[in-house]
């Protein structure tokens, strides 16, 4: 394995770690942080401020540096630029988000832990990417 | 309930330095659908499909060191296969559609302040809100 890919494992146990701390891979928690009108369940709003304090001291660290530990340049998507791939693949998301109370970091984790819904939600989920893949993709 | 704002906050800053490793180890977003769709062969962007891989094994692994090791994680999935299904297409489809999700978008993207994931963050949130009540208000919640 290369320095990279065992870097990679890492973050992914800690990311994995983490997802399971925090209640996340409960679909109805999420579900109910989503129902506003409802029984409201905020416990996503710490998650994601915990997640973007740590993330946003780490955006101030990259910009001193000119390349990352394992390799030799950042490799960053587009900030700017709004369109409506963004904003409508952002709103389907959101669909399946409210439908089954899973995103796709959550759904992964939880193939360890309730595998068999686990793998129904993911399987579906690889055959939308795919279905992106050949219908709406942009190809150069 | 307050014990559970304490793990969320706890596992957010775990999620957060997941997100750091990545970054400032190996310069690349620890985005779950880009990794994903990288991982099995249907993304030409991201990096090596092995790495992409290995992070979402290192997810997998993470949650069965706490499930078994630790404590019995708490999960009340969706009742039925349907919506198991739907949300998985819809979520596949919709993550490239729009470039990310809540980790990518989420934080990876709101921390660095992207005007691009700030929108995208909005939308799949304030989508996600009118499914559920819409849901609910039909009688097929849960």
């Amino acid at each position: 394995m290369t320095p990279r890919s065992i870097i990679a494992a890492i973050a992914g146990i800690v990311f994995g770690v983490g997802l399971a701390v925090s209640g996340m891979m409960d679909p109805a928690k999420v579900r109910g942080f989503l129902d506003i009108f409802g029984s409201w369940d905020p416990t996503l709003i710490f998650v994601m401020g915990g997640a973007t304090l740590v993330m946003g001291i780490a955006w101030l660290v990259q910009r001193r540096f000119d390349r990352p530990l394992a390799d030799s340049r950042f490799h960053l998507p587009n900030t700017s630029g709004i369109d409506r791939r963004l904003l409508g693949g952002s709103a389907l998301f959101g669909i399946g988000w409210g439908l089954a109370g899973l995103c796709p970091g959550p759904a992964l984790a939880s193939l360890a832990t309730r595998p068999l819904q686990a793998a129904i939600f993911v399987a579906a989920m690889i055959a939308g990417m795919a279905v992106f893949r050949f219908t709406l993709e942009p190809r150069d | 309930m307050p014990f559970d704002y304490l793990n969320g906050l706890v596992g957010g800053l775990l999620i957060g330095l997941a997100g750091a490793i990545m970054l400032l180890g190996v310069g690349r977003i620890a985005g779950v659908s880009g990794l994903t769709a990288r991982a099995v062969g249907l993304s030409d962007s991201g990096p090596p499909r092995a790495m992409s891989a290995l992070f979402l094994g290192g997810i997998i692994a993470g949650a069965a060191l706490v499930e078994f090791a630790i404590s019995p994680i708490e999960a009340r999935f969706p009742p039925s296969l349907m919506l198991l299904i739907a949300g998985g297409l819809v979520t596949g489809f919709g993550t490239r559609l729009g470039s990310g999700c809540t980790s990518g978008h989420g934080v990876c993207g709101m921390s660095r302040l992207s005007p691009r994931s700030l929108a995208a963050t909005a939308t799949f949130i304030a989508s996600g809100i009118a499914t559920v009540a819409l849901s609910n208000h039909l009688g097929w919640g849960w």
